[in-house]
């Protein structure tokens, strides 16, 4: 049974199509990447499947449970987590209150239990000594790594990751793809949205491409990126 | 899988510190300060006896509005709704009933956690600015509707006789104990019940903040989306608050009128005497800080006690220091005094700490 189950979702705002029929599954253990163009409704399809919205048709099962009417909080404590596009730390809360909080909600913790998890987890993110810092004097990259970090003290079974690597340098982003790699070979499934198309093959399995909210492409990275309806629609360029 | 979960492992152990060296200080004094003002009426006069009355419920309502507004972001101007409340269930079950004023005042706190529940039901509808004003109006619907109340007085309002001030549990004992009269007797109590109410609301919160929900009031506070996302029933949090808030804040409404022993529903419902006064409390002496409405309260106090002869000058002063505040020092007095000096006296941050394996 796959991990995640979408089935014949739709979603419109108004007349717009966000979300037109999408059928997804994602197995456990699994990386899959999304690309697509600004307005594909790659971000909805996060939002759907997080519980920010809810579908006007079709079902979303996580392992086999219907959840397409649970709401945000049950989805996290079900085992979904996410990072923001644009990141949304608790700013008058620590970095470290930022994780103890996931995960004394997101994992019914005490807070005395869930401390050797969220610094492990500051840790691995390289955020450690930044831990009893306010989460709104970080950095961008800080930022970054905070919302996966936060994300990850909830223990989730599916990571998604909404353009993660978006907005910081080649070096940073080389630096965040080893980490989520990392993350992946430790068993979490992760499905990431990304632009950044290099960082997002380098570490995904599958991928599946966003068009007016349908699936258009799904394959291997390199088998879809070097089709061609993918690279006139995606890429802009002529096959 | 727990093999493979090896590469989140890290090497150090972590735990969790709250308290600073200056903390425990802190709780020491607070006990001896505690201690003194319990101890206030053996060697007090009346008249500081009431305003101490004043303060007191001033910092209790200071504390409530200060734990919606600047810890959940539940920014209500319609708190007068729970003191009014407050003050005509007491009066009510007092003249009506004939139950003791000091039960009356319990009673008031359980009945106002019951009006805080359809009440929530409509002001949770709306965000922001715009809960704000919802708060405010049904605010004036409460104003109007106890307004109808014959028994009650209706518009003009009621009082209550010496026999039921007077009627107090306990007075007699405190009348021979002190070897003070009647009247002196019931402020005693009076000032009493305030600081009970001031201490433990002030506790409360405290407890509140140092609990898991309390933690999830911050995350809320800065990001309903993301405090969602990482597993926090938002409703279900900021409804406890509210309900809460209200309770405490009816039961201060009661001992506010069981002093003032005259109510209308004008004074009762003032958003003036019971939200605007309370912002400002919070708001200079440090919005989303326990030791702030405190030092609010004691700056209003002072202020109020000096200067509330100017009439409309006082106002314009209260006004124009408010704003001086929020442009230079945005998290009030005690915000710029902790921020200048690390001070912490009720500490609430929860620090990591690690040492790291050899």
């Amino acid at each position: 049974m796959p991990l995640l189950e979408i089935h014949g979702l739709r979603k419109y705002f108004g007349s717009v199509v966000a979300a037109d029929d999408i059928e997804l599954a994602v197995e456990s253990g699994e990386a899959l990447g999304i690309i697509g163009p600004n307005g594909a409704g790659k971000t909805t399809l996060f939002n759907l499947i997080a519980g920010r919205l809810f579908p006007d048709a079709g079902t979303i099962r996580l392992d086999g449970r219907d959840i397409t009417s649970a709401r945000p909080h049950e989805r996290c404590i079900a085992g979904i987590a996410r990072s923001y596009q644009i990141p949304q730390p608790f700013e008058t809360l620590t970095v470290f209150e930022n994780l103890l909080v996931a995960a004394v909600h997101g994992r019914h913790k005490t807070e005395a239990g869930a401390a050797q998890l969220c610094g492990q987890v500051l840790e691995r993110l390289g955020l450690l000594r930044r831990a009893n810092a306010l989460a709104g004097s970080l950095t961008l990259l800080e930022r970054k790594r905070l919302e996966l970090a936060r994300a990850l003290a909830t223990s989730p079974r599916l990571l998604l990751l909404d353009e993660i690597a978006g907005g910081l340098t080649e070096s940073e982003c080389t630096e965040l793809v080893g980490t989520i790699k990392e993350l992946h070979a430790s068993g979490v499934t992760i499905v990431w949205i990304e632009h950044i198309v290099h960082a997002l093959t380098a570490a995904v399995g599958r991928l599946i491409v966003l068009n007016f909210g349908r699936k258009i492409a799904e394959g291997k990275p390199a088998a879809v990126m070097g089709s061609p309806d993918v690279r006139q629609i995606y890429i802009g360029i002529e096959a | 899988m727990a093999e493979q979960n090896k590469p989140l492992a890290g090497a150090g152990h972590y735990r969790i510190e709250t308290g600073t060296p200056v903390s425990l200080m802190a709780a020491v004094g607070t006990l001896i300060v505690v201690a003194l003002l319990a101890a206030l009426p053996l060697f007090a006069g009346r008249d500081l006896l009431e305003n101490m009355i004043f303060v007191l419920y001033m910092l209790a309502l200071a504390q409530c509005w200060n734990l919606l507004a600047g810890y959940t972001g539940l920014v209500s101007v319609g708190q007068q709704a729970f003191v009014g409340l407050g003050g005509y269930i007491l009066f009510a079950l007092t003249l009506i009933a004939g139950i003791d004023p000091l039960v009356a005042i319990i009673l008031a706190g359980a009945i106002s956690a019951l009006f805080a529940l359809p009440t929530a039901l409509i002001v949770f509808r709306l965000r922001g600015a715009y809960f704000a004003i919802g708060t405010w109006v049904v605010a004036e619907v409460y104003r109007l509707s106890f307004a109808q109340f014959r028994q009650l007085g209706g518009g003009t309002g009621t009082s209550l006789g010496p026999d039921i001030t007077n009627a107090v549990f306990a007075i007699d004992r405190v009348k021979s104990l002190l070897d003070v009269r009647t009247p002196a007797a019931r402020d005693i109590i009076s000032y009493w019940a305030a600081l009970a109410l001031a201490v433990g609301t002030t506790l409360l919160v405290y407890l509140i903040l140092r609990s898991r929900r309390g933690l999830a009031l911050g995350a809320i506070r800065d990001s309903e989306e993301a405090a969602a996302s990482v597993g926090i029933d938002n409703a279900r949090v900021k409804l406890a608050v509210y309900v809460i808030a209200a309770a405490v804040t009816g039961m201060i409404g009661a001992l506010i009128y069981l002093q003032k022993a005259r109510i209308s529903p004008d004074a009762a419902f003032s958003v003036l005497d019971w939200t605007a006064y309370v912002i400002f409390i919070v708001v200079i002496g440090g919005i989303g800080t326990i030791e702030g409405p405190i030092l609010g309260t004691l700056i209003f106090y002072l202020m109020q006690n000096y200067l509330a002869s100017y009439g409309a000058v006082y106002l314009i002063l209260l006004g124009v220091l408010a704003i001086l505040v929020m442009l230079f020092a945005p998290k009030g007095l005690w915000g710029y005094l902790s921020q200048s000096y690390g001070l912490e006296l009720l500490p609430i941050r929860r620090r990591l700490v690690w040492k790291k394996d050899q």
